[in-house]
């Protein structure tokens, strides 16, 4: 976390506030209009047509993507044939040395693509110069060096009898990206899929394209064509198209979960593998002895709960459910509402901004949907609750208060995933209620206890029904970390070298080394 | 209907009080037909998780296999309206108000006309609707 120190001040204002993308100073060049990049190059949309990019930021349009159709992405699939065989036969050596090549690239280009991520997502640049970038740098080196570890089995079944088993890539792979972390999450998805010998034709989100492009500027001349391709386009189109495809080997998707059941829907159509991780309704779990000292660690659980507002809540894991213990509620909350009300929010671009913009129009106002519906099942509005009114460029940016709802575990506000600064708060009185709370939901992906007692943190850890439970800590990401959900959270794990498992066949040769017939026949 | 598993083809309108589970406003409605008559028939599915959590999906009729534990909650302008089984257990005592929003769709779904895409407002039931709806 100790990249904004390094970074150039290059591209800012006298404020020190990152220039916009695309105007005069910017450190982000844009081009009127964007193609598809496939096969190495970029190329037009086979029906001319393109779609208005617009920056959450602002509110408005600041570039064109192609507006694809199944034309392109049966392009972007001979692109990627076209380089299967090529790819599935590099040595490990020589694929490592594109994935780290990829990261280089990307580090060198920190600041650039930081800052278009902010203005594509409305994310705070501090995050992205901090975290998603950085993450992405590392996700490549990781699986670089994961690739290198690859090896097979073998087994002796008997004295002249040996059973080899060799990992084989899957050939040509789709990847359905989501729209909160247009870079970082394409290269979880990525990296493991090259790492493991495939080529993938990637889909962004429909209102996340720009900066996945913007990283195709980078590494274009690193990656042999046909590798990588991105097509971009609005998911009922294009997505449906990669997804049903009989020509890609598996599909690899984040997003919601009626979208995560079509996908297996297609995939069993064509008895293909899919990873799907489909979100949540983390709950975040502070035990009374968080507050047994007024120290550094009670400073890190109060943040800890604040992180629902990282990345404004739009976070597939965010601690959106606070349980705290009856016995610390009113104290615990009193520092954390003071936290919250020193949120500063703002022009996402500027480096003192904590809280940025929503996705989108779309996400706003699901938002302001909830906390309404919130106020009509009785929680009661402990701060915020309004959208953020701000002037100037930003008017008509999608800005939310941070807020907070007290209720109970029943509420939808505590059931269903907002994807917006919103936490639903409650209390618990012991661990078997905190325990049935935290479970008492239809997700699984994460969690997070908070306790300075080891044995009671191991005990909620191994029985909260999640696939991560973050112990007294909260939105780490580190590669090498598994990532994955129980329940209807998905299927399947990413970040991890498991994952090159996932993305690999499995090829047996079974050879006898004996000269002697069976004697059957 | 009963408080048990829900199933497909649970009636979820009281036909003689008019309490529906979801109901769309005019808005939604000419949306539908716009979309029947550019595409033919349509379906919804409530979404839930996520990016694009709490949208309604709309498909093209049965381009989404329904599963023995999702519940049908009604038809607005004559398609059918679902949800997952799971999720209406959470979501059994509000209203779904089918409407139309600004910009384009996300996840697989359907516009609901250019640059306009179908979204749901919810309605908590008064305790008489509950009673109504649950049969007690």
């Amino acid at each position: 976390m100790a990249v904004i120190d390094e970074v150039t001040s290059a591209g800012t204002t006298s404020e020190g506030v990152y220039v916009a993308p695309g105007q005069p100073g910017s450190v982000v060049d844009v081009k009127p209009r964007y193609e598809n990049f496939i096969g190495g190059h970029w190329v037009a949309p086979a029906k001319g047509q393109y779609m208005h990019n617009i920056s959450p930021v602002t509110g408005h349009a600041f570039t064109e993507v192609a507006r694809s159709t199944p034309e392109d992405v049966e392009l972007a699939l001979d692109a990627a044939h076209a380089a299967e065989d090529a790819w599935g036969e590099s040595s490990l050596a020589e694929r490592a040395a594109v994935l780290n090549a990829i990261a280089d690239a990307i580090e060198a280009n920190l600041t650039m693509l930081a800052v278009a991520e902010s203005w594509e997502n409305g994310k705070p640049v501090r995050e992205t110069l901090a975290a998603d970038i950085p993450l992405a740098v590392d996700h490549f080196r990781y699986f670089a060096g994961a690739t290198r570890s690859l090896e097979g089995r073998s087994s002796e079944i008997d004295k002249d009898t040996v059973a080899y088993h060799f990992h084989e890539p899957l050939g040509v792979v789709g990847q359905i990206i989501p729209f909160n972390f247009p870079l970082l999450m394409a290269a979880w998805k990525i990296a493991p899929a090259l790492a493991a010998g495939n080529c993938t034709v990637v889909k962004p989100a429909s209102p996340t394209p720009w900066s996945i492009l913007k990283l195709a500027e980078v590494i274009q001349d690193i990656v042999p064509p046909g590798v990588i391709n991105i097509v971009t386009g609005p998911g009922g189109e294009i997505g449906k198209a990669l997804a049903s495809s009989p020509r890609i080997a598996k599909i690899g998707f984040t997003g919601e979960t009626t979208t995560g059941r079509l996908i297996m829907q297609y995939a069993a159509e064509n008895l293909i593998p899919s990873t799907v991780e489909l979100g949540g309704k983390s709950p975040n779990i502070f035990f009374a002895d968080v507050m047994d000292e007024d120290d550094e660690f009670l400073d890190k659980a109060i943040e800890g709960l604040v992180l629902y507002a990282f990345n404004k809540g739009e976070v597939c894991t965010c601690p959106s459910r606070a349980l705290i213990q009856e016995s610390i509620y009113d104290r615990f909350m009193e520092r954390c509402l003071d936290r919250i009300g020193r949120i500063t929010q703002g022009n996402p671009l500027d480096p003192t901004t904590m809280l940025g913009a929503q996705n989108s129009a779309q996400q706003l106002e699901k938002i302001a949907g909830y906390v309404d519906i919130g106020r009509q099942e009785g929680a009661e509005v402990l701060i915020g609750g309004e959208r953020t009114g701000l002037d100037g460029d930003l008017s008509d940016g999608y800005y939310y208060e941070p807020t907070v709802l007290k209720g109970h575990n029943d509420m939808r506000v505590f059931q269903e995933e907002i994807f917006g600064p919103v936490l639903a708060v409650t209390t618990f009185t012991d661990e078997a209620d905190a325990l049935k709370i935290a479970n008492d939901t239809l997700y699984g992906l994460g969690a997070g206890v908070w306790t300075r007692n080891g044995n009671l943190a191991y005990r909620m850890g191994r029985a909260i029904k999640a696939g991560r439970v973050w112990t007294n800590c909260y939105h780490l990401y580190p590669a090498g970390a598994a990532f994955g959900g129980y329940k209807i959270s998905g299927v399947g794990r990413e970040n991890h070298q498991m994952m090159l498992e996932h993305y690999s066949q499995t090829k047996n040769l079974l050879v006898s080394y004996s000269t002697k017939p069976l004697g059957f026949f | 209907m009963t408080t048990g598993d829900p199933g497909v083809g649970d009636a979820t309108v009281d036909e003689r009080s008019g309490v529906a589970r979801v109901v769309a406003t005019p808005s939604a409605l000419e949306a539908i037909d716009h979309v029947i008559a550019e595409r033919g028939p349509i379906m919804f599915f409530q979404s839930g998780g996520c990016c694009d959590g709490s949208m309604p999906m709309c498909f093209a009729d049965g381009e989404f296999v329904i599963g023995s534990h999702d519940v049908r909650l009604g038809e607005v302008g004559g398609c059918p309206f679902y949800i997952d089984g799971r999720q209406f257990k959470v979501w059994r005592h509000t209203q779904l108000i089918l409407d139309v929003g600004i910009g384009e769709p996300e996840g697989f779904s359907l516009a609901a006309g250019v640059d306009r895409h179908f979204i749901i407002r919810s309605r908590v039931f008064t305790m008489a609707e509950q009673a109504i709806l649950e049969g007690t």
